[in-house]
């Protein structure tokens, strides 16, 4: 016990000791040690500020829940329409695809059921509605009480059953959306009945195409079987070919689009490298002597990345147009002045030892550069380039939708008709695949090129 | 005796001379398959792009200046009292602008730091943890800004709200990355120090790792906050607020004066706050300011 005691005496002579030895460390001033709760404070206080400036609070209450929940409904299933009209009573219920009158199903689905005068819609887990003499009756699972609606002679009318905050009666229709899956809608002129199915219905073929509905074993067999559905092609090319011309999937306009944003970050990456590369040796003082030319230079890199891509994609829009090429030439103009800057840093860093001693080989002013500097500096400018390639994949696809073309431009264009969710999660999907395959490639190849070669 | 040694000398050196040969000769053909690869992929690249463009780039060459030079005309119409009268009218956009990207930075470096080191491989024994970690980083950071602020701005309306959640995602991302790659070329002996005196994780990433961090962490805040300034800008076009809107809504109407002062307000401050993060990182981090 004393034992423990007096190392603990000793302990604090020591820091005592270390404290008056090295003063400012042990016992800091008070300068040091408010910075960092002072700067702490100051950034609170900041995003405090913002967040009243930018009237967070007013934001969350307008936002759209209810359309957020529909739009992610619409992106990962598809709605089917029952829908029964009574000036075409012979028809029945006419079941088609989001109540397209070019996508109507030739077969009822086993969901909706026909006895007699009466039809059984059978609605999943919100129960089961029934149809017939101008009654249509819906049994919910929660309510004891069956809602009884008359219909068919002048407005519905809700005969009874239970009031419920999902449905809605007016004087001329029924409105009753008892889960997200189900709408069921009564006006005087019809009985309809929306449910939602997951999965996205006519990804790989069209819906009226030949192929649609077939289970993947009987394709495997169409494909490589030799009775030809289109006599004129063989059936593997006739499936891709309805694959590639799907109508509302559009895949063959789709993969083009991203080829064409491919073709953006590609390209103008390697337009900027390429052109970069000399003017960074302009711009290097151990290479360029001429001060006022190297000035000239950086400040010519300075204009060109100061000015934003957005604001060089303007510009290129309005002389090339709408496309790749006004993309291509934003991406170029802008990076020129990112890797100018990085090389002739790069360049001014290098070792100048290497380059005197191929000069006292006799070497000319080029061959000096070319073998004592060019190899020094050669997988940094790789290696940048490949970043950089990375990022511009995802710049391609934010000037596509400034009117660049490519995947971006395909992107708002989904969004704008605020009806094709399932096509801008497809699109969504297809973009983060292709930047996170851009992102492993440069990796691999910055590995394999530069930690390869040393 | 001689002779003969000396003729085995002369075919070793033949030996190497051709086994030196045959390297060059494999390094030149790589260089050159690489060079035409590049090749083709910029001229095949511009084919396509030249077809599929709306204009095509001859035509366009000579429209190149048009543009620019109609600007200019604007603003020389305006006069220089109007022209200041604009760079007034359009200073709280750009405060708006510049503010988003502040923030999202923010957010994001806070964020983004406390993520990091979950992600280190030198830091987290279980791998799992640091291969999911490490997974949802890629995918925050493959989001463009872009997608997250369309959807934001069709459930918000247009707000600076929407850029900020936006860029505040990416850069998470992309932060998170660069810090574990800090974090994982750390020296550990700090960090062994304190858990030999009993401190826990929490008390060794606080004491022994993040004082070694901090500049290349601060470093790496400073430079993306000028990339989020542009990224803000551009959000700006989708009706996230900030300069960038007002930018969207003259060049539909075609204002020159406007275009070519919003044009300058947010170049030179691009360029000032690209200055002054290359000169805060030069003194954070000595040298040229490079991570």
């Amino acid at each position: 016990m004393t034992d423990v005691r007096l190392s603990g005496a000793a302990l604090s002579d020591d820091a005592q000791r270390l404290g008056t030895l090295y003063p400012g460390i042990i016992e800091q001033g008070w300068k040091k040690r408010l910075l960092g709760p002072g700067l702490s404070l100051l950034v609170v206080v900041y995003l405090v500020i913002c967040f009243f400036a930018f009237g967070v609070s007013g934001v969350i209450e307008k936002a759209r829940g209810d359309m957020a929940q529909l739009f992610a409904l619409d992106a990962y299933a598809h709605k089917v329409h029952a829908k029964y009209q009574f000036k075409k009573a012979d028809q029945g219920f006419v079941v088609s695809l989001e109540g397209n009158r070019r996508s109507i199903y030739k077969e009822q689905p086993n969901w909706i059921a026909q006895s007699g005068g009466q039809t059984t819609i059978d609605l999943g887990g919100d129960g089961v509605l029934r149809f017939g003499d101008g009654v249509v009756t819906y049994a919910h699972p929660s309510y004891e009480q069956d809602f009884i609606f008359k219909v068919g002679d002048g407005a519905p009318q809700f005969v009874s059953g239970a009031a419920a905050d999902w449905l809605k009666v007016s004087k001329t229709q029924v409105n009753a959306r008892p889960s997200l899956y189900t709408r069921i809608w009564l006006t005087k002129s019809k009985v309809e009945v929306h449910r939602y199915f997951v999965g996205w219905e006519n990804f790989w073929f069209d819906f009226d195409s030949k192929l649609n509905r077939l289970s993947s074993g009987e394709l495997l067999s169409l494909a490589f079987s030799s009775d030809r559905i289109d006599p004129d092609v063989s059936n593997l090319r006739f499936m891709f070919n309805e694959f590639w011309t799907n109508s509302e999937w559009q895949h063959g306009e789709v993969y083009f689009a991203l080829l064409q944003t491919l073709i953006m970050a590609v390209v103008g990456t390697l337009i900027a490298g390429i052109l970069a590369l000399p003017l960074a040796f302009a711009a290097a003082a151990n290479v360029n002597p001429v001060k006022l030319a190297r000035t000239g230079v950086r400040r010519f890199f300075d204009f060109l990345r100061g000015v934003d891509m957005l604001i060089w994609s303007l510009i290129f829009i309005r002389a090339f147009g709408l496309g790749p090429l006004s993309g291509i030439f934003a991406i170029f103009f802008t990076d020129t002045g990112t890797f100018g800057k990085l090389f002739s840093e790069a360049i001014e860093n290098a070792d100048k030892k290497q380059a005197e001693g191929v000069q006292a080989t006799g070497a000319s002013p080029v061959q000096k550069y070319r073998f004592g500097l060019f190899p020094q500096i050669l997988p940094l400018f790789i290696s940048q380039m490949l970043y950089y390639l990375e990022s511009n994949t995802r710049s391609a696809t934010v000037i596509g939708a400034l009117g660049a073309g490519g995947i971006g431009l395909k992107l708002i264009e989904t969004m704008r008709t605020r009806q094709d969710w399932e096509n801008t999660l497809y699109l969504i999907f297809l973009i983060i695949i292709v930047v996170m395959l851009m992102d492993q490639l440069s990796g691999w190849l910055r590995r394999k090129l530069i930690e390869g070669q040393a | 005796m001689a002779a003969h040694l000396a003729l085995a000398e002369a075919s070793r050196l033949a030996e190497i001379s051709q086994a030196y040969e045959r390297v060059a000769r494999r390094r030149t053909l790589y260089t050159i398959t690489l060079l035409g690869l590049c090749a083709l992929s910029i001229f095949g690249g511009l084919y396509i792009a030249d077809e599929a463009n709306s204009g095509g780039f001859w035509a366009g060459l000579d429209k190149f200046f048009d543009y620019p030079v109609e600007l200019f005309v604007g603003a020389y119409e305006k006069g220089l009292v109007g022209l200041f009268g604009l760079v007034l009218q359009y200073l709280p956009y750009l405060l708006e602008t510049v503010n988003i990207a502040l923030v999202s930075t923010l957010l994001a470096f806070f964020l983004g730091g406390a993520l990091s080191f979950v992600a280190s491989r030198n830091l987290v024994s279980n791998r799992y943890i640091v291969g999911v970690m490490r997974r949802v980083m890629d995918i925050f950071r493959a989001f463009p800004e872009i997608v997250i602020a369309l959807l934001l701005v069709l459930i918000f309306g247009p707000s600076p709200v929407a850029a900020v959640i936006a860029v505040t995602t990416h850069t998470i991302g992309a932060l998170a990355k660069q810090f574990s790659e800090v974090n994982e070329n750390c020296d550990l002996k700090a960090v062994e120090g304190i858990r030999s005196v009993g401190g826990n994780w929490l008390e060794q990433i606080r004491f022994g790792i993040l004082p070694q961090v901090l500049p290349n962490f601060l470093s790496y805040g400073l430079l993306r906050l000028e990339v989020n300034v542009r990224a803000s800008a551009i959000l700006g076009f989708v009706g996230a607020g900030g300069l960038g809107a007002e930018l969207k809504m003259v060049v539909d109407w075609n204002y020159g004066a406007d275009i070519l002062v919003i044009i300058f307000m947010l170049v030179i401050s691009i360029t000032s706050i690209d200055y002054l993060s290359g000169w805060m990182r030069q003194k954070l981090i000595g040298q040229t300011g490079q991570v």
